[in-house]
């Protein structure tokens, strides 16, 4: 028989929104730029996206301290081992890397993360390493608080082998989606699209994001809308 | 040979900073990513074994196309709930005991009884020091045309039997395989078992998600040699060509098939489900 299941602590509040999708040649990692302590907004555009090597990144979400030294180590010991092996490392290797240190340190670490990469083995492969230290290669996963938000999402729209464009599209889209429900996500959106012919960093302003249900178009100031309109009386 | 007891010790000695700085050793933890039951029976030819393909995290249906059952070795399977990614490492020091016993070359091979017993002893340590890897294991296997099932839960309780089930699946399988197992079952007559335990699991168990896998050992007669066939298989509909010599030798020289996820069809028919609150209004 089972023992008692336990605290089933699972979703902790990871203030983020973090993406990896494959496409047909490569990956594109997305996230948010939000880092808050409690309700305040410490960083409003920071780069959860992290480099681990020249054809490998990491989107990082949870506690920014503990997602920060495992980027850390696993870039340190990349970076030997590339030199080691004299051509650049596999993203499986990288994964593998993170999902050692996040096992092993289950107890203390609060992080998920999604690596994701090209080599020339294997292409264009993301990995999603949650809570616990647990390693999915899979063709597109979320991460984060707001994550929850893009379930739904992404059942209807995922499909295998876009192109790149479509993938790009799809991940700001989503993002852009989790930002404007999730309260911990916010900010711009940072996309990396890694392929065989390296990794391009992109920046997607608020203003550039489509409007969701009951947002309004930005405006300068009121004086703008109230010169624009015919001289009448505000109505509500 | 023995290798050394399994404990959170990693596999690359001083990778672990962390762990080996004499910070506090780890304790009982909590699951994060979880699968849900695993259903295994003894039938004519061998075993088999059901598990669904979910990877819950907390309440959120988060993965739904885990392989939560592999092959151990040549004679046995493994089926695992609980925590995945002690499952992983499971499957980690499994790889490392079949590649120890491989290397000694002796024509000897670790037996499914063999593995569990490992398994056991790895469960019930882990669980002293109150750091237990959080599964609950079914094995399954065929050595010497003996046949073998056994699970072993996080704090080491072990048996054998000839149908097992862990999680949900004692409370909702173990009754229906008590009623209609019976020794000898043919293949087709399991499989339907199974179903019927893994469809009662997909209506009653929250975490269960319909997507499943099935894994058998079978010992196969061709050209009168019994051989030992590791398959996870197709859909039964396509159950009759297994059967065939043509069909078994083309898969024996193949090898291990990778198993086909497939769903349940379920019944929401019946008429007490239409109108179930009609004469007595505000229940349910």
């Amino acid at each position: 028989m089972d023992a008692i299941s336990g605290d089933l602590n699972a979703p902790h509040s990871m203030g983020t929104t973090i993406i990896g999708v494959t496409y047909d040649g490569g990956v594109v990692l997305g996230a948010d730029s939000r880092t808050s302590t409690g309700m305040y907004v410490a960083n409003r555009a920071s780069d959860k996206i992290t480099q681990l090597t020249d054809n490998v990144y990491i989107c990082r979400s949870g506690s920014a301290a503990d997602s920060q030294i495992v980027s850390d180590y696993v870039r340190y010991y990349l970076h030997q081992h590339t030199i080691q092996l004299g051509q650049p490392a596999t993203v499986k290797v990288a994964a593998n890397l993170v999902r050692l240190i996040a096992y092993n340190n289950k107890n203390m670490l609060q992080t998920g993360l999604i690596v994701g990469g090209w080599d020339k083995y294997e292409g264009g492969k993301i990995y999603g390493i949650p809570l616990g230290g647990t390693i999915l290669e899979l063709p597109f996963t979320i991460g984060g608080s707001g994550s929850s938000y893009l379930y739904g999402f992404f059942d209807q729209v995922w499909k295998e082998g876009m192109t790149q464009d479509e993938a790009e599209k799809l991940v700001v889209k989503a993002v852009s989606l989790a930002i404007a429900r999730d309260g911990a996500s916010g900010g711009v959106v940072r996309t990396v699209t890694i392929n065989k012919d390296g990794a391009t960093r992109k920046f997607y302003p608020g203003e550039s994001l489509p409007l969701w249900h009951e947002e309004l178009e930005a405006k300068d100031s009121l004086l703008d809308i109230l010169s624009a309109a015919s001289p009448e009386p505000m109505v509500s | 040979m023995l290798s050394k007891l399994a404990d959170s010790t990693p596999a690359m000695p001083g990778l672990m900073l962390a762990s080996a700085a004499g910070s506090d050793s780890q304790r009982t933890l909590y699951p994060y990513v979880t699968g849900t039951s695993v259903v295994g029976i003894k039938y004519k030819d061998g075993i088999l074994l059901a598990a669904d393909m979910g990877g819950s995290y907390g309440s959120t249906l988060r993965y739904k196309t885990v392989e939560r059952m592999k092959p151990v070795g040549k004679h046995s399977i493994i089926g695992a709930s609980g925590e995945l990614s002690d499952f992983q490492e499971i499957m980690r020091y499994l790889d490392e005991l079949i590649l120890n016993d491989n290397m000694w070359d002796d024509g000897n091979s670790l037996g499914p009884k063999e593995v569990l017993n490992y398994l056991t002893r790895v469960m019930y340590n882990r669980r002293n020091k109150f750091n237990p890897l959080w599964n609950s294991l079914v094995l399954g296997g065929i050595k010497n045309g003996k046949k073998y099932l056994g699970t072993v839960s996080m704090i080491g309780v072990h048996y054998e039997d000839n149908h097992v089930a862990t999680g949900f699946g004692n409370h909702l399988a173990r009754p229906i395989l008590r009623d209609e197992w019976h020794d000898d079952m043919t293949f087709e007559e399991g499989v339907k078992l199974l179903e019927k335990c893994m469809r009662v699991l997909l209506y009653r168990d929250r975490s269960a998600v319909n997507k499943l896998q099935f894994h058998s050992e079978t010992l196969i007669n061709v050209n009168d040699k019994l051989l030992l066939l590791s398959t996870a298989f197709e859909w039964l509909s396509k159950m009759p060509k297994f059967y065939t010599h043509k069909q078994i030798a083309k898969i024996t020289e193949e090898g291990v098939t990778i198993s086909q996820p497939y769903s349940l069809k379920t019944f929401w028919g019946f008429s007490a489900f239409q109108n179930p609150t009609v004469g007595a209004e505000g229940s349910w």
